[in-house]
């Protein structure tokens, strides 16, 4: 991950931008540090006396020389900020893929609406893209202020309570894109990433087609056991699952949970391993979290285990 | 000696009986309670300097822990709740408790010094505002170790500050010791101005004022201006938590955002009120050790007095990620663009002076050296990051992390240790060992680099400030490794200057009056200067007096030595204008900064603090405030007495 080697709009700004800016910065470095080291060694051990004052009329011209080049060069980047600035704000057109992400301490939710709200998909903490269309983001919280960034796609926006922000962006090629949150947001701000999933236009609508579904019912007596473990316990009170009576949303929707690459917001990759000890003891993977831990048996865990990762 | 014989307004005739008399006057008890009662500024000055750099050293300790938790992916050094509190500890510590109250402190200390002044022009006031200080720090920290210390950042952004989202006292903690700091600043601003404005010996004109002089002007009226939007968002802030307000609550109408532009407009200054001070310690020791007047007296004064304005333009920079209107964010983009060209004429007229002058590689001059090569960096990341584009690609990144140390630290702490070296041997009378100065030189201008410059690189590979921790699979674990590493050399550096500091007060070399050849008033007193600071005051004829009187300085009489009476001039020129008294040491100022404390700390926690609290306060002003008899009667005295007073030899 290094926004250096970015595409679509950071990809612009570092390109005509960064790499322009980072040029003129060098030389004026070399040349200041260059004069300063010049000024200073230019008389050590000779014993002259300082230069007689009547030549600071002169002196006086080459500073004003060098800071007409200050200006001009600081003229330079403003025309270049303000270009890039327009370039990168153009409004997409109708086309574009309308995405709302809203933050929460300390996860992402993800809605992609439609016009008839039994097709709205949610999803949290992976974000599916087309490649080479752009994407409108609308960004929200419900709590404090985060920061939405992935770094090789775009800059960031804040999600401010009270407020809808958007970005938009582009993926010009396939693949997995790690974001995290910007703005300090409290304890696990550290904790607090998202993988935005850049793929061709056919699995794209693939994937959107199979999120609409519901969940499946269980069909054998452990996942049946699982789904009786999931909903005699906690988890209800802050998950939804699809299709069953939970319907909580303060916490991730899971109702394709076993479908994301990773849990507890980017934070491990979704194994059966990782996904045992974050239902267990999740906070100390992340403390502070909200998710609090589960007692469960051997044999509930089991069948909880194997009831959610048929949640694809 | 009493002072009761002798005849109002008779003047000694020499020096000799002169300084027998001032020396009785502006006596100081030697003794605890002495130290207490002391109104001397150098002596506040001294303890205020020495207070705020352990505050620095506190928060250098905090960086430290940082850093250790930071040098490997998934470190458990510090947890989350710990780490919080430890990064907003840094950062308030930082700006709150060392770097403004310190840049003031020097100016307590050298300003009425350079201008030929005998002490602040409100010497009580000037001791409240310490003691108000350091019982804020004091009580910040006795809440950091009881694990109350503030954990939503420097910033304190609300909601996350907001009563729903940081319950319990932490939060309060952070406002109400920030209110502390806000009235020493303030404090601290009104007597540098009125000092400056009133108190300068006879013909320092304003155009002859020493650089550094005009710095602390500058940063001043900076104070003044910036310190009121912090206090004002902070106690919104208190009363959203404390009494129910919704000022930053948008479920009840208020607004988030609301904060992030008070504060801003306080904290964007904020980094010009540390960093203005330093230009004037810059010029300072550029002027004497290129044993030449810096090039361009009128523009380095104009060019600091562009960046105090423009410093009030720029707040919304920091802001350029929450979706403001584009059009309004090109106007920012261009003003902190703008302030980027009186920072280059001060450079350029610096090195200018290099070129002409012949320069004497001393550790103070090392110092500002370190400051242009470590200042231009900061200042090219800030041209930057002025840009909307980029900075919402660099923003809340260790890019920025990176960009404001290389221009807080290469920017204003690299010219304060410079400033140390060179003004240590006026204050304590002895001389640091300049061989350990290089050595603290090298280390801290390396270590500096090898810590913040990879930040740099860490702010493009998408670390986000304020994390506790990263996982292995970011890629950031080698860079942090390096970044510790380079923050052990830091505090090595700073542990030899300590040493250094030691050695010179049980056996450093006798300093002498004047041990660099400097041109500026506080030379020409003694090394540490006595109570009054000058026998005779000065008069002054053009700028760096002491070379151009390099024997003896011209001198007014007609001051009274039997009670503590200074010289009131005019604003423009200097002339002099009236006679003023100052008040003899007093325990008032103590008593009233106790019950400022008492009101702000039982405030946090109750409504009746304010019942409790303002009593006291009351009682301590009016025991300040008090007439005393003598005095009193003296004054009236003298002023019903007949004019042609003035006019005796």
């Amino acid at each position: 991950m290094n926004a250096l080697d970015a595409q679509g709009q950071a990809g612009l700004v570092m390109g005509a931008l960064w790499d322009p800016m980072l040029l003129m910065a060098t030389v004026t470095f070399v040349v200041v540090v260059g004069v300063l080291l010049w000024a200073i060694f230019r008389r050590r051990g000779g014993n002259e006396a300082p230069d007689d004052p009547t030549r600071d009329r002169s002196l006086g011209r080459v500073v004003g020389v060098g800071v007409l080049l200050t200006t001009l060069v600081l003229l330079v980047c403003l025309g270049l900020d303000i270009s890039v600035g327009r370039a990168i704000t153009a409004t997409p057109g109708k086309d574009a893929v309308q995405i709302r992400v809203t933050g929460h301490q300390w996860w992402w939710e993800v809605h992609y609406r439609d016009l008839v709200p039994q097709r709205w998909v949610t999803t949290a903490n992976e974000i599916h893209v087309p490649v080479g269309r752009p994407v409108v983001i609308e960004l929200r919280s419900t709590d404090v202020i985060h920061s939405f960034w992935p770094p090789e796609l775009t800059g960031k926006r804040d999600l401010i309570p009270g407020k809808t922000n958007s970005l938009w962006l582009q993926a010009d090629r396939p693949g997995e894109y790690r974001g995290q949150c910007a703005e300090f947001c409290g304890h696990q701000h550290a904790k607090m990433a998202f993988l935005v999933v850049a793929e061709p236009a056919d699995s794209f609508a693939h994937w959107l087609e199979t999120q609409r579904d519901t969940a499946l019912t269980p069909s054998d007596s452990l996942t049946r056991r699982g789904q009786e473990v999931f909903l005699a316990s906690s988890c209800p009170m802050c998950h939804a699952i699809s299709g069953t009576p939970a319907g909580s949303r303060v916490g991730p929707d899971l109702t394709h949970l076993a479908s994301r690459r990773t849990i507890a917001a980017g934070t491990l990759r979704n194994t059966r391993g990782n996904l045992a000890g974050w239902i267990i003891d999740p906070q100390s993977i992340k403390p502070g979290a909200k998710m609090p831990p589960n007692e469960l048996s051997p044999a509930d865990l089991e069948a909880l285990l194997a009831y959610l990762e048929t949640l694809r | 000696m009493k002072t009761d014989e002798l005849e109002p307004g008779r003047l000694p005739a020499t020096v000799d009986e002169l300084v027998p008399q001032l020396e009785a006057t502006w006596h100081q008890e030697p003794t605890f309670l002495g130290w207490l009662r002391s109104v001397d500024h150098k002596s506040i000055a001294t303890r205020y300097i020495a207070t705020a750099f352990v505050f620095f050293l506190l928060a250098g300790l905090e960086a430290a822990a940082m850093r250790a938790q930071l040098s490997r992916p998934e470190n458990r050094i510090l947890g989350p709740d710990a780490y919080n509190q430890f990064f907003t500890m840094h950062g308030t510590t930082m700006m709150f408790l060392f770097a403004v109250p310190i840049m003031q402190a020097v100016g307590l200390y050298l300003v009425p010094l350079m201008i030929g002044a005998r002490n602040v022009a409100f010497p009580k006031l000037n001791a409240y505002g310490y003691w108000v200080y350091l019982f804020g720090g004091v009580f910040l920290y006795v809440m950091f170790f009881l694990n109350t210390g503030p954990d939503a950042g420097w910033f304190a952004y609300v909601p996350l500050s907001g009563p729903a989202f940081s319950p319990g006292k932490r939060v309060d903690v952070w406002a109400q010791a920030i209110t502390f700091t806000e009235i020493a600043a303030l404090v601290a601003s009104v007597e540098l101005i009125v000092t400056t404005f009133k108190n300068r010996a006879p013909g320092m004109t304003l155009n002859r004022m020493p650089l550094f002089v005009w710095a602390m002007l500058v940063q001043s009226f900076m104070v003044l201006f910036a310190m009121p939007w912090v206090a004002t968002a902070s106690q919104f802030l208190a009363m959203d938590r404390l009494v129910g307000t919704h000022f930053f609550n948008p479920v009840e109408g208020g607004d988030a955002l609301l904060w992030q532009h008070l504060f801003w407009f306080f904290g964007h200054p904020e980094v010009y009120i540390i960093f203005i001070p330093a230009l004037g310690m810059v010029s300072a020791i550029v002027t004497t050790f290129t044993g030449r007047q810096v090039l361009g007296y009128s523009a380095m004064v104009l060019s600091m007095i562009a960046t105090g304005v423009l410093g009030f333009g720029l707040w919304v920079h920091h802001m350029f990620a929450t979706g403001l209107p584009q059009m309004g964010e090109s106007f920012f983009t261009a003003s902190s663009l703008m302030i980027a060209i009186p920072s280059g004429i001060q450079i350029f007229c610096w090195l200018a002076t290099i070129w002409a002058g012949r320069p004497r590689l001393t550790v103070p001059f090392l110092f500002v050296a370190g400051f242009v090569v470590l200042f231009i960096i900061g200042g090219f990341t800030g041209v930057m990051i002025a840009s909307v584009p980029f900075d919402q690609v660099v923003h809340d990144t260790y890019f920025i992390v990176a960009h404001f140390h290389y221009v807080l630290i290469g920017g204003a702490v690299f010219p304060l240790f410079g400033a140390f070296y060179y003004w240590f041997p006026k204050i304590t009378g002895r001389q640091l060992s300049e061989r350990l100065g290089r050595w603290n030189f090298w280390l801290f201008f390396l270590g500096m680099n090898v810590t913040f410059f990879p930040m740099h690189l860490l702010g493009f590979e998408g670390m986000p400030r304020r994390v506790y921790t990263y996982l292995p699979e970011t890629g950031w674990g080698d860079l942090n490794l390096l970044a510790s590493a380079g923050a052990t050399m830091i505090a090595f550096s700073v542990l030899l200057f300590l040493v250094n500091v030691v050695r010179a007060l049980r056996s450093g070399i006798p300093a002498g009056n004047d041990p660099w050849g400097g041109d500026t008033l506080e030379w020409a007193a003694s090394s540490p200067p006595r109570p009054y600071n000058f026998p005779i005051i000065p008069v002054v004829d053009g700028q760096g007096p002491l070379w151009r009187h390099p024997v003896e300085l011209p001198g007014v009489a007609g001051l009274r030595t039997d009670v503590r009476e200074v010289l009131v001039t005019t604003l423009l020129d200097a002339e002099p204008d009236s006679r003023h008294r100052h008040p003899p040491p007093t325990i008032w100022p103590l008593l009233a900064a106790i019950g400022t404390t008492i009101l702000f700390v039982t405030l946090i926690f109750t409504p009746w603090g304010v019942v409790i609290g303002m009593p006291l306060l009351f009682l301590a002003f009016l025991g300040w405030a008090w007439p005393r008899g003598r005095d009193h009667r003296e004054q009236v005295a003298i002023e019903q007495e007949v004019r042609p007073a003035e006019a005796r030899p």
